[in-house]
């Protein structure tokens, strides 16, 4: 059975009162991460948003067991948890390892690599706020063309994201997905079926980040969805090599393939206040390539 | 009473008898990178578990900061976690030593002592280990290739009991691929001696806890209402625990001497060093030459006495003032170096001595550096040198002296 807001699990992981953002797309992804693991995982976090949701000792509002870990070592911290549960003899629990966009597509790569690389048994989810949020919004690599950040304050970020899901299938992993906040229960189905799997799984989420991108608080989901429906995120999932479009990419590739302009997505942004026509019109022939792309690649039309 | 016991000796060099230590120690993970001159030791544990002579989890990393991180959520999992590495490796690791220590996990490393470039040097110093002197880890220097077994045996002891990682320093090359000849204990006696591993930490999604948390600098208030301590307490605890290691130490090596007839129980080594007036100190493998000067300095008559620095951390400050309160001069010899001040123990050594009666001159000498040979009589020169300088201004009081060609 399909995952709806009726039947979702009610029970919590994530408890009121966090120390997130008001609007923050973290807390969701977290939340229902934590949901479609019915909370039977040991989960590693790295410096982050996500230790700013943990709380400060000895209080925090998180339900599950956790190690906070230095920033680029989480790959290598959910390698050893999984090889201490093995050790042990203990079965049953997931390990999951839940880390920013700075720590996973910048310093935390090596480790996530060399991780995936030796095909470690864990989940590792990367939250995608596309800056280095945490401290005040620096430029990371997954920080968009045109976008200005505490480090790219003028010019705005002159470099296309780095494509992390791209880059974590080329390690042939048995499971790899993008997802977005703003799609709930496509993140919750996309956790669950992960939990089955057995290896490295990867899954990135996009996160839209209020105060960092320069949108009103209860806009969120809007720039979530917005991001879907211009084809800047593109929901699927690569299970055993075989490429699926999921949730609202799939509804959009069989109602034609049509989608919405970039544009009111940059000029509703603050972040890309000084983003040029040229730089739109780039990211639009991008989108276009890569939407083109992934409507070949899929096997579910 | 006379201890029964049965000879198992083999002739093994350093990385051997670290591997069988590890192996007998039976270590549950075990996570290491390739680096001269440790390498032999990490292929050796991989052969163990790929024969199935040791149950445990080989992990090959990519590097050394991740076997440091895979041995720090290992251990705080619940399971008796080792690594093992030199120089740049253990410089690379620099952040996950201080994380091992600040969440108080007993994980045992075997650093094999190496230079630290620029330039490239793969051969033996001390500066490896010593510049991650401040990270709160247990520092033991072994002499010989025998105390490199026994004293991975004991720092799991030690480590487990008091919650601090422990680093078990032998030199390079010297040690690590100089075989001699080590009497390996039996698997039941180290049974007996090393129970296996209680964790102090629990990870269970049935009980949850959140590990290493933001930590206020002040004690703050829990849900239940009770005082929590504040980073700046948690740090004192940590202080406290190598403070008082001492007795532990002691005590490990009393037990292993019951157990297995070879007594550790001291902090540092000394060698006709009751009637000296004139000590020698230095650490690892370095005190054995020490030793071969003393001889020759004493056919001349002058009397010298030598103390092997075993314990650098905890820094057993009165011992070492008890050890030296006869000697009217202590010569130090250091192989590694603070830039812009001196040698790492002799500095210790002066610590340890302000303040008491005893107010013997103290002279430091940069020996062996990137694996420069140390000759006895190069010893017995510096510590003529030494001598000398108490009467006329041959040395520089302020800095050490370099036995080099500059």
């Amino acid at each position: 059975m399909k995952a709806n807001a009726v039947n979702l699990i009610e029970k919590e992981w994530i408890l009121p009162g966090n120390r997130t953002c008001p609007g923050c797309a973290l807390s969701l992804a977290y939340r229902h991460t934590l949901k479609a693991l019915e909370g039977q995982c040991i989960v590693t976090v790295p410096a982050s948003c996500a230790t700013v949701l943990h709380g400060m000792y000895p209080i925090t509002a998180v339900n599950v067991p956790c190690v906070n870990t230095p920033f680029a070592s989480t790959g290598a911290s959910a390698t050893g948890l999984v090889a201490g549960l093995k050790a042990l003899g203990r079965k049953g629990i997931t390990v999951l390892a839940f880390a920013g966009d700075g720590g996973t597509h910048d310093i935390g790569i090596q480790s996530l690599s060399g991780a995936a690389e030796r095909q470690i048994d864990f989940i590792y989810i990367c939250y995608d706020n596309e800056g280095y949020m945490n401290t005040g919004n620096q430029r990371s690599g997954s920080t968009p063309l045109g976008a200005v950040s505490g480090t790219t304050p003028v010019l705005g970020k002159q470099q296309y994201q780095k494509d992390m899901t791209a880059i974590m299938e080329a390690h042939g992993l048995p499971f790899v997905a993008t997802c977005s906040a703003s799609y709930p229960l496509d993140l919750y189905e996309k956790v669950k079926k992960a939990k089955t799997i057995e290896g490295t799984r990867f899954i990135h989420i996009h996160t839209p980040c209020p105060p960092g991108w320069i949108f009103p608080f209860s806009d969120t989901i809007k720039f979530g969805e917005m991001a879907v429906e211009t084809g800047l995120v593109v929901l699927y999932e690569v299970e055993d090599g075989i490429f699926r479009l999921t949730s609202a990419s799939e509804s959009i590739a069989r109602k034609g393939g049509n989608l919405q302009p970039v544009r009111e997505y940059f000029t509703s942004q603050g972040r890309f206040k000084t983003i040029t026509e040229e730089q739109i019109d780039e990211l639009q022939e991008w989108v276009n390539a890569r939407w083109k792309q992934c409507l070949h690649r899929a096997t579910n039309l | 009473m006379a201890i029964q016991r049965k000879s198992n000796m083999l002739i093994i060099d350093g990385n051997q008898a670290a591997a069988i230590a590890a192996k007998m120690s039976r270590v549950q993970v075990v996570a290491a990178y390739p680096i001269t001159p440790q390498t032999p030791l990490t292929e050796q544990l991989s052969l163990f578990v790929e024969q199935g002579e040791l149950k445990a989890e080989y992990v090959a990393v990519e590097s050394e900061h991740s076997a440091m991180a895979v041995c720090t959520s290992a251990s705080i999992v619940g399971a008796r976690a080792f690594t093992a590495t030199s120089s740049h490796g253990l410089a690379y690791m620099h952040e996950m030593l201080h994380w091992a220590a600040g969440a108080r996990l007993p994980i045992v490393l075997a650093c094999v002592n190496r230079a630290i470039g620029a330039p490239w040097n793969v051969l033996n110093d001390q500066q490896d280990s010593i510049s991650q002197r401040d990270t709160g880890w247990i520092q033991i220097y072994c002499r010989n290739n025998q105390e490199i077994m026994d004293t991975i045996i004991q720092a799991y002891r030690i480590a487990e009991q008091v919650h601090v990682p422990v680093m078990v320093c032998y030199d390079g090359y010297i040690l690590s691929h100089t075989e001699m000849p080590v009497d390996v204990p039996e698997q039941a006696d180290v049974d007996r001696y090393l129970p296996p591993y209680k964790p102090h930490t629990s990870l269970d999604p049935a009980d949850p806890k959140n590990y290493n948390l933001v930590t206020l600098a002040n004690p703050r208030i829990g849900v239940d209402g009770k005082l929590c301590h504040g980073y700046m307490e948690l740090r004192y605890l940590l202080q406290e625990a190598l403070q008082n290691s001492r007795e532990t130490i002691l005590q490990a090596g009393r037990e292993f001497n019951d157990i297995f007839g070879r007594d550790y129980e001291h902090m540092f080594w000394e060698d006709r060093n009751d009637d000296a007036e004139i000590t020698i100190v230095a650490m690892g493998s370095l005190a054995m030459e020490a030793i071969v000067a003393a001889d020759m300095l004493r056919e001349e008559g002058i009397k010298v006495g030598v103390l092997g620095l075993r314990v650098f951390r905890p820094f057993p400050k009165s011992d070492v003032v008890q050890a030296l309160r006869k000697s009217k001069l202590i010569v130090v010899f250091d192989k590694n170096i603070s830039y812009g001040s001196e040698g790492a123990t002799c500095s210790e050594i002066k610590s340890a001595l302000y303040g008491t009666y005893i107010n013997a001159s103290v002279r430091n000498f940069i020996v062996g550096l990137g694996g420069r040979d140390i000759k006895a009589r190069e010893l017995v020169e510096a510590t003529k040198k030494a001598i000398a300088s108490l009467k006329e201004t041959v040395i520089n009081p302020d800095y050490p002296e370099w036995i080099c060609q500059i």
